[in-house]
């Protein structure tokens, strides 16, 4: 669907508290704007964000066409165990792309 | 003058005139009507519901000046100690005078570790934006900040 920057620790200790930083390429139109023949852009926005560390939901974003084209979020998580972040991106259609990254936890 | 005629020449541009002035107008009439206090109000009682929102707790982040509404970044945290009993459970961010007075609902939990978060939004027009936060034991705090947007996003871009 579109290139996304994710940016997690590769390691981190135990119980720390890290910063994730993601960033999506995408329009999020509005659908305010007026186009070159006059007519509404329709919008066309991503309105969900789900972060999941090994499978347990740790953040959630619900996002409307106020957020900036190419949405970028930072939030943080506690890490817990080595393994799996994953983040998927839902656009108003109910396309979803999900990308992962890995962490180690010592 | 070899025309004859410059009362209808006269007519003309007058008429002319009225014309593109209907089409500017019409023009103005498209832009979307900013949310009202009224929508704000209801979209924050949808969240909150009649339980109070005090001042306090949280903090929103946004440069007072902004040159650029349409990437504008804010960052928002809620002073909590992040424990499996007292954790911050969501986060919504309110603006006065977008076309909506939404901007971002974030759901998080004592898994987060820090209530925090930053990302980059659109501003129509010098507003106060508004973030609230709910915490674990129903209690509802907010923070807002006045941003003055000398390039609006949303509207201003779109005829260019």
């Amino acid at each position: 669907m579109a290139r996304a920057l994710i940016h997690v620790p590769p390691t981190a200790k135990r119980g720390e508290v890290i910063e994730i930083k993601t960033l999506i390429s995408h329009v999020m139109e509005t659908g305010y704007r007026i186009g070159v023949t006059g007519a509404p852009i329709p919008r066309d926005i991503i309105d969900q964000f789900v972060c999941t560390y090994n499978g347990e939901e740790v953040f959630r974003a619900r996002l409307f066409p106020a957020i900036a084209a190419n949405p970028f979020i930072s939030f943080f998580t506690v890490a817990t165990d080595s393994g799996t972040l994953a983040f998927s991106w839902t656009d108003q259609h109910g396309k979803t792309q999900v990308e992962t990254a890995q962490i180690t936890v010592e | 003058m070899p025309d004859g005629n410059p009362r209808s020449r006269r007519d003309f541009l007058k008429v002319a005139g009225v014309v593109a002035g209907c089409g500017a107008l019409a023009r103005v009439t498209i832009r979307p009507a900013a949310a009202t206090p009224a929508m704000l109000a209801d979209a924050i009682r949808g969240v909150v519901g009649e339980a109070p929102v005090s001042k306090g707790k949280v903090t929103i982040e946004i440069p007072p000046i902004v040159e650029n509404g349409n990437s504008v970044p804010c960052a928002v945290s809620v002073d909590s100690p992040m424990t499996a009993t007292d954790y911050v459970k969501a986060i919504h961010v309110f603006n006065e005078k977008n076309p909506q007075p939404y901007v971002i609902s974030i759901g998080l939990g004592p898994r987060a570790g820090r209530a925090s978060f930053s990302t980059r939004i659109r501003l129509a027009d010098s507003q106060t934006v508004t973030a609230i936060a709910e915490l674990s034991d129903g209690t509802f705090w907010s923070d807002g900040v006045d941003v003055i947007v000398t390039l609006a996003a949303c509207i201003e871009e779109t005829t260019h």
